[in-house]
């Protein structure tokens, strides 16, 4: 890929603010009741909102790059989507990680091949 | 908090780091793919070796680093990158408060040690664990919380650096930027179980694809707030008609 390097890439600045700042934010998240607050129980709504953090950030995340992925130019590619479609249908299937990288994987070089 | 507990006995630590050892060793077939794919994606990327391993090292949470990475290839500014690879993170909070009433009485130095190693598997693992031996001192509950983390986070770390070592030597027409989508969407998929998740993933991309024309990838952000505002109020629903 004789790709661009994307701007936080080039800048080293920018790249290690990300690092630093990440790493202390996520870090203050896990001491946050261990170390900070202690013991006392979330409220239930809360809890109820943050356990769908996941499944509430991660598909969004995803979408874009499965539908219109930077590699192609924002062109749909069908064996980047057919990968995405199986990663998911295995994953929900057999609730195996692992099962449902290599089933993407192998669909994704596999595609190609069949359809030409 | 009441009168210092008894400490344990140094032997008692070491069965119970040793078991938290024992029931880790599963969790490395996950976590080290991950690591490597985290490397290799990482350098298709573009990304030196000392960055990268600065992610595994000092971010040390897979998701969070791979929501950062793919940001970060879609060219989204600094405070996205950030804000929405926190977001990925917010969970821990609500596990740091779940272990709080087993851990909360070890010293200061030892909670900020545990901080840096919670993870979901050190989560899920000591819970069970704590559930089995509710009695045991904090520093016993500790000690097999340490255990989990001893082998996670150095595999993770050198699956890091293995994947970035070798991931160079991948050519580029294998679409390697595809596997930071992929590992997410393996990741997702097993807890797209019942209403309330399938509501909140949906909403989650259809949200996002919507809003796509924001700048910045900013109404990922917005999707994802509502997103987790559905699985919440979908879950609330459920419960009342199962009480009617």
């Amino acid at each position: 890929m004789t790709q661009t390097l994307s701007p936080i890439i080039a800048d080293k600045w920018q790249l290690w603010t990300v690092i630093l700042v990440l790493g202390a934010g996520t870090f203050l998240l896990r001491f946050s009741f261990l170390g900070l607050i202690g013991d006392r129980t979330l409220p239930p709504l809360v809890q109820r909102l943050l356990r769908y953090t996941p499944v509430a950030v991660i598909p969004g995340l995803v979408a874009p790059a499965v539908l219109w992925p930077a590699a192609t130019a924002g062109a749909t590619d069908p064996a980047r989507l057919a990968a995405a479609c199986a990663t998911v249908l295995a994953g929900v299937l057999s609730r195996n990680v692992l099962l449902g990288i290599l089933t993407g994987a192998a669909v994704l070089y596999l595609t190609p091949v069949l359809i030409g | 908090m009441t009168a210092p507990p008894p400490s344990p006995t140094p032997s008692l630590l070491r069965a119970a780091l040793l078991r938290g050892v024992f029931v880790s060793l599963p969790f490395l077939i996950i976590v080290v793919p991950f690591g490597v794919v985290f490397g290799v994606a990482a350098a298709a990327a573009g990304m030196g070796l000392i960055e990268t391993m600065g992610f595994s090292v000092i971010v040390i949470a897979g998701a969070a680093q791979f929501a950062a990475l793919q940001l970060i290839q879609d060219g989204a500014p600094l405070f996205i990158v950030i804000l929405t690879a926190l977001a990925v993170n917010l969970r821990l909070a609500m596990y740091s408060a779940a272990l709080t009433p087993h851990l909360g009485a070890t010293p200061p130095t030892v909670r900020a040690c545990l901080a840096y190693c919670l993870m979901d598997q050190s989560f899920v693992a000591s819970m069970v664990e704590y559930q089995r031996r509710p009695a045991s001192p904090p520093a016993e509950k500790a000690a097999f919380f340490f255990g989990v983390a001893l082998p996670l986070c150095p595999f993770w770390y050198v699956a890091t650096w293995l994947g970035v070592t070798f991931g160079k030597a991948i050519p580029p027409e294998y679409a390697l930027d595809f596997a930071v989508p992929i590992c997410f969407l393996a990741t997702v998929a097993p807890m797209l179980r019942g209403r309330a998740n399938l509501a909140a993933a949906a909403v989650s991309v259809g949200v996002t694809l919507a809003l796509w024309w924001m700048p910045y990838s900013s109404g990922l952000l917005v999707a994802g707030v509502a997103a987790m505002m559905t699985g919440a109020a979908v879950e609330t629903l459920t419960e009342k008609r199962k009480v009617a």
